[in-house]
């Protein structure tokens, strides 16, 4: 436990040390764009990240979904709480990381809590930026916003900004609401490990509600209709969050070899199959968030009886968790570059027309 | 080649951007169009347009829907890539430059838009930010700017409430609140009433006047702009097929040798009309009985008459002398709307 609290403090400093280069760059910059304009006066980008993030915050849309998220959290909490209290009357229960349990057990009636951020997630990213840049179009603003010295990046990139901002404080206060309502019930605070672990699990999510924000954004410039884009956006994660695992089900069985193979075929198949499932940022999601959230996880892959000898069964400490779901992370945050780096792309070559 | 690299060229070059000149004398050319070109596929929608418009002047862009009008209003402005030829607009290539040619220049769409939820103040506020005025001088301008187009009333309000018309003198406020050298209007005039039209167009013309603005408006409804236009344009498929003032564009429909005079009287006789057809220099009288409308009592014709020189007198004269009772004669002047069917006639024919 020493150690592991020393290597965190370790990492600590040097994300200290990284956090206060750019910082200080970031200021530079902004002096330097000062002096450029002569006073000092936000940028059009901070300007329209402004004006959006006001936007969403008063607009039904927004409130109806936190509300939903917010009924959901607390229920799961519920269950998870309950869950917990039945079993800590079996002598045998395990009291390791028994704070992360409140995010990942359940009594069975509702989901746990990873697995609603990770069901309603999408579904805010794609309600905040359905209709990011087709209803400006709609309503003749575009034109108009364009013709003022506004760069035409700094408008999109404006755009999921603001809208990731709130995604970012939507889900620390849920991430916070679930953790004190858990030290209030059942009293027992969460060590330091345990509270890095639930803010990291809470940053893989805006990852990848991001990912849903930027897709949307992406369908929003490409689909002149609201409409139509918010229905790619709500069919694309419904395919992914259920109908995905399915037909990677099917494949899995259609394709497994016969019963008498070697194991090198069978690992293979299942590396194959790993490999279809991983496509989906939905499972990409769902590995890192149990990898996190249970240090009990060791691998995320098929392992041989060879491999697991030796091993002693006691839970990861956090930098091999966050090891573990690198690629993972990596994965889905190459993936909402390449939505954005698209969606940038396809903006730049449209040509701005009012209603057309 | 695509809007990205031009615009982020800007950006990179933004240290050594080309210093903006203070203000030219009037007279000198703001808007400079060479060869202008614009090809979407097959169809042409500008055609080597060579334009250029003076510092202080109107200019009225006149021409049917779909003549172009648009397309080379957003190339000038840099939203759109012209195919070839040249547009520069303050000095500035506005496909290179884009932001500092936005920063001069004045736009406002066709069919303008503002945050339905949002108050005109708040829009006005969020259009001067953009532009990079400061908090409170955003606020004092935007009110200053209410108060010019007659909408202080107004301000508190939600955009989704007002007119047609309030929402258009909400975006001259829009345009001119971060003080621009040129302001481009597309369709001003569109969807409001005629005595908003003529409001707006006076609020237009007092602005270029009191403070030296260019303007250069696009309209297809032409007698609306030829009261404040100083120079119009006339636009058909791609193409300025007549430039000048109206006076002058009239002029050069004269040229084509006739006058037409209208006659308006009551007991028309065909002897009236066989003298009439025999005046020195008339070439056809074409005589309308049954014209009884509103403003024509019973009983009353209308008569056109084409000559080759104004016979306005002689034939006021005859008309009299035969005892038909003269109620108005008139010699027809060429108005924007003629000039305009002449030139359409002269499209369909070709």
């Amino acid at each position: 436990m020493k150690e592991a609290i020393a290597k965190l403090g370790g990492w600590l400093k040097k994300l200290k040390i990284r956090a206060e280069r750019p910082s200080s760059d970031g200021n530079g910059i902004r002096k330097a764009n000062a002096e450029q304009s002569g006073a000092r006066t936000p940028s059009p980008f901070w300007v329209i990240v402004q004006k959006e993030f006001g936007d969403h915050l008063r607009s039904w849309r927004f409130g109806i979904l936190i509300g939903i998220t917010v009924l959901a959290c607390i229920g799961s909490i519920y269950g998870a709480v309950t869950s917990l209290k039945e079993s800590a009357g079996n002598e045998q229960s395990d009291t390791a990381f028994l704070f992360l349990k409140m995010f990942t057990a359940s009594d069975g009636t509702l989901p746990t809590f990873a697995t609603f951020v990770s069901f309603l997630g999408p579904l805010i990213g794609i309600a905040l930026g359905f209709d990011a840049v087709n209803s400006e179009r709609s309503k003749g603003t575009l034109g108009r916003l364009l013709s003022h010295p506004v760069y035409r990046d700094d408008f999109i990139l404006a755009k999921f900004t603001a809208s990731l901002l709130l995604i970012t404080v939507v889900l620390f206060s849920l991430g916070f609401l679930v953790m004190g309502l858990g030290l209030m019930t059942i009293g027992y605070p969460p060590t330091p490990e345990e509270f890095i672990r639930v803010v990291l699990f809470t940053l893989v999510a805006i990852v990848y509600v991001g990912f849903w924000l930027n897709l949307s954004i992406l369908f929003s410039i490409r689909f002149r209709q609201a409409a139509t884009s918010a229905l790619s956006g709500i069919a694309l994660w419904l395919f992914f969050s259920v109908f995905y695992s399915m037909i990677v089900g099917l494949i899995e069985r259609a394709t497994a070899p016969a019963n008498a193979t070697s194991v090198d075929q069978l690992l293979s198949h299942a590396n194959g199959i790993l490999l279809l499932n991983r496509l989906s940022p939905a499972y990409l999601f769902s590995e890192a968030t149990t990898t996190l959230l249970t240090p009990g996880v060791r691998s995320l892959g098929p392992l041989t009886a060879e491999q697991v000898v030796g091993a002693i069964a006691s839970p990861l400490p956090l930098g091999q968790s966050v090891l573990l779901v690198w690629p993972q992370l990596i994965g889905l945050l190459a993936a909402t570059m390449a939505c954005f780096g698209i969606s940038y792309a396809m903006f730049m070559r449209q040509e701005i027309r009012s209603r057309s | 080649m695509n809007q990205s690299a031009h615009e982020a060229n800007g950006r990179l070059t933004a240290g050594r951007e080309p210093s903006v000149s203070p203000p030219a004398p009037p007279g000198q050319p703001v808007i400079e169009l060479k060869r202008l070109t614009k090809t979407y596929g097959d169809h042409t929608a500008v055609n080597a347009l060579d334009l250029t418009i003076r510092r202080g002047e109107i200019f009225g862009l006149l021409g049917p829907n779909g003549a172009g009008k648009t397309t080379t209003i957003l190339m000038m402005l840099g939203l759109t890539e012209p195919t070839s030829g040249s547009a520069r607009v303050c000095g500035l290539n506005p496909a290179r430059h884009a932001l500092q040619v936005k920063r001069l220049v004045g736009y406002m769409p066709d069919d303008i838009g503002f945050y339905e939820d949002r108050t005109g103040l708040d829009n006005l506020i969020f259009t001067a930010r953009l532009n990079r005025l400061p908090e409170r001088e955003a606020r004092d301008r935007a009110l200053q700017l209410l108060e010019l187009v007659g909408l202080s009333h107004a301000a508190g309000k939600k955009v989704g409430a007002y007119s047609r018309g309030m929402r258009q003198r909400l975006g001259i406020a829009d345009v001119l609140i971060k003080r621009p050298e040129v302001i481009i209007l597309d369709e001003p005039t569109l969807g409001i009433d005629p005595e908003g039209v003529r409001e707006l167009l006076q609020l237009i013309s007092d602005l270029s006047r009191k403070e030296g603005l260019t303007v250069l408006l696009s309209s297809h409804h032409l007698h609306q702009v030829q009261q404040i236009c100083d120079r119009v344009g006339l636009f058909v498929q791609g193409r300025l097929i007549a430039l000048g003032s109206v006076a002058e564009l009239a002029e050069q429909l004269d040229e084509t040798g006739t006058v037409t005079v209208l006659i308006e009287a009551s007991g028309w006789t065909d002897a009236l009309t066989e003298r009439l057809q025999a005046l020195e220099g008339v070439q056809s009288v074409s005589v309308d009985a049954k014209a009884s409308t509103e403003n024509t009592a019973a009983g009353e014709s209308v008569a056109t008459l084409v000559c080759s020189r104004d016979v306005t007198s002689e034939a006021a004269a005859a008309v009299i002398e035969c005892g038909a009772r003269l109620h108005a004669i008139s010699r027809r002047q060429y108005g924007l709307d003629d000039i305009y069917h002449r030139y359409f006639e002269g499209r369909e024919t070709r």
